[in-house]
């Protein structure tokens, strides 16, 4: 199983680099874990420009002038954990509601109408509301009107994981949100979530039962930045030499505001955001990396092409909001309000082609 | 230290016995080594009886014996003598080669892949000759193989490394040793193959066949370590420009003007 180093020695290392470590990073053919922790370092800081030219560089030849986009679509706000940074906290005083299969539908219809060929299925963590039978059936619903399904929901045994892979789910991501086992254990004080040890297996748990992707991802502003980003890189290394037949992406929600007036722990700057990520595409030139509307416009404008090669766009994070253009109850306000069409049409303004297909039902057996 | 199957070695470089003019110049070749891991052609050697020249010669010294499967034409042919050569030599060892073509002596993928799966499921620790082909090197992985031998180029052509990009590639995804066999011509093919980040190399034709191979073969110990070290030092980057050794910042950068 993965073992990540203490944290205490991930913040260690992310500190004990100078900028000839980062310069060496910035030209290493082949890129080691000790080059990301120089990237992600102080020391890195100064190089972000010529970060970012590389990062370019990378994302340009690997990936062309292409950017994918998706929409999630938020089934269930009841969560049994409480975890203190989140709206779907248990504890919070929100209206709770989860989609019918027939509502869930209708909101899948909308985004379908809207273009989008790429969905991603997210719920709060309350089994008794969403469990491996009804993410089935949705997944069997909508499968034919889909290229690519995605879920963020609870972690599952590998076995559920496997019958919702053949009832059409492409790809899991379920974010660790701190490899700070300290932190971890503070902020999320009760439910199912609370067992460090079995959310960081369930990337694993995902591939193995058959995954096309898995996406892992710190939750930024809960503990210090740079040593989760050298987590990821730790973890992504040791993803790719286990499961080889699995592509992964890494996703790098920054804290927004949410119910529960929780405070960011640790602030996260949008230069510091940049940073890692492009210090993730320099050390794993083939990772997929992923920016929501969590972040703004401007900031998701700048950035294509740097880096990134997946947005989100026209989100709604309420279960239903695209039906009844409510956002009561939802995880978290979004930071890039604009539609599907707007972003796209900024993304082609940019000389990059928005791409909303990238897979195919067929590539899936239909063995239920 | 080197961990196959869980045998450690601190020698990365493995010899194998054929084309020396005598076994006693093999035997002071492979002192001069400092090498652990001798692979034998089963072909050659008669392994039950004790006065048999190679074999005799070997047992003076404590080597990780490595009996290769050299001329086995499948699967079947393969499996079949490295049976006869455990029942023989009493070593699970095996180093898997499977050469339909007898000319250019290229491994069989699908053959070496089918048979690898076989022998590892009866016991043995299998290191499978291979092309130097990423996802058969991944595949073999999978089915127990306990380190993989990719070739550098063709089998005794002394060209070296020819397949060094492929080779980057098993390097950085294997999780197995990667020992890479055949084609090695020069100790700077070697230590090239090190720098890489190969954990070991095999040479024979290179030693067998020198000049002097007492001496070559202390060349190629020195150039397999001063590669490793090499390799674990961390090497700079090969660029096409010149950069100055004290270069100034501010080059080469892209615009950030939008970051808040």
């Amino acid at each position: 199983m993965f073992k990540p180093p203490e944290f205490k020695q991930l913040i260690a290392e992310t500190q004990n680099t100078s900028s000839s470590d980062v310069e060496r990073a910035l030209t290493a053919a082949r890129p080691t874990i000790h080059d990301l922790a120089a990237l992600i370092s102080t020391a890195g800081e100064a190089y972000l420009p010529q970060m970012a030219r590389r990062s370019t560089e990378i994302t340009l030849a690997r990936f062309g002038r292409t950017t994918q986009l998706y929409a999630p679509i938020y089934l269930s706000n009841y969560c049994t954990n409480r975890c203190v940074y989140c709206g779907f906290s248990a504890d919070n005083l929100i209206k709770r509601k989860c989609l019918t299969i027939d509502e869930a539908e209708k909101e899948a219809m909308i985004l379908h109408n809207r273009g989008f060929q790429h969905i991603l299925l997210v719920s709060g963590e309350a089994e008794s509301a969403v469990d491996v039978e009804y993410m089935e059936a949705i997944a069997l619903r909508l499968r034919d009107k889909f290229a690519a399904i995605s879920i963020e929901i609870q972690p599952m045994s590998e076995e559920h994981y496997h019958r919702l892979f053949l009832a059409g789910i492409t790809a899991v991501a379920v974010y660790q949100e701190t490899y700070d086992r300290k932190m971890y254990k503070e902020v999320h004080l009760s439910g199912k979530k609370s067992d460090f040890d079995y959310r960081l297996e369930t990337p694993a748990r995902g591939a193995k039962a058959g995954m096309r992707e898995v996406g892992i991802g710190p939750l930024l502003g809960l503990s210090d930045w740079r040593a989760e980003g050298l987590a990821i890189g730790y973890h992504l290394d040791w993803l790719r030499k286990e499961f080889w037949q699995t592509a992964f992406t890494v996703s790098f929600p920054r804290m927004r505001p949410a119910a529960g007036e929780f405070e960011p722990l640790h602030i996260v700057s949008e230069k510091n955001l940049s940073q890692l990520i492009f210090a993730l595409r320099i050390f794993d030139q083939d990772v997929g990396l992923l920016v929501s509307t969590r972040e703004e416009a401007r900031y998701r404008d700048g950035m294509l092409g740097l880096g990134p090669t997946r947005y989100s766009a026209g989100s709604c994070t309420a279960p239903g909001g695209y039906g009844s253009n409510n956002t009561d109850g939802e995880q978290f306000s979004v930071g890039d309000h604009r539609s599907l069409e707007e972003v796209s049409t900024m993304i082609r303004n940019k000389g990059f082609d928005p791409v909303c297909k990238d897979w195919d039902k067929e590539f899936q057996v239909k063995s239920l | 230290m080197l961990r196959i199957a869980g045998t450690e070695f601190s020698s990365r470089l493995f010899l194998g016995t054929g084309k020396f003019s005598s076994s006693d110049v093999m035997a002071k070749a492979i002192e001069a080594s400092d090498c652990q891991m001798v692979t034998v052609a089963l072909r050659r050697v008669d392994l039950t009886n004790p006065e048999d020249d190679i074999m005799s010669t070997l047992a003076k010294r404590e080597y990780t014996f490595l009996p290769n499967t050299s001329g086995a034409r499948d699967a079947k042919e393969a499996i079949r003598l490295a049976h006869l050569a455990r029942a023989a030599s009493g070593t699970s060892w095996l180093k898997l080669e499977v050469t339909p073509d007898p000319r250019t002596l290229l491994p069989d993928p699908v053959e070496t892949l089918k048979a690898t799966e076989t022998l590892v499921k009866d016991g043995f620790i299998v290191l499978p000759y291979m092309n130097a082909d990423p996802i058969l090197a991944l595949k073999l992985q999978d089915v127990g193989a306990a380190a993989v031998m990719p070739l550098g180029s063709p089998i005794g052509t002394n060209q070296g490394v020819l397949t060094d990009s492929m080779i980057e590639i098993i390097i950085d995804q294997a999780k197995v040793p990667v020992v890479v066999d055949a084609g090695i011509g020069a100790p700077s093919h070697a230590a090239y193959a090190m720098e890489m980040g190969a954990d070991a190399v095999l040479v024979n034709t290179a030693i067998s066949v020198a000049g002097d191979p007492v001496a070559m073969a202390r060349a190629f110990a020195q150039a397999v370590e001063a590669g490793r070290t090499a390799y674990v030092a961390g090497m700079g980057q090969r660029n096409k420009q010149a950069s100055a050794s004290s270069p100034e910042k501010g080059n080469l950068s892209a615009d950030l003007g939008f970051l808040e």
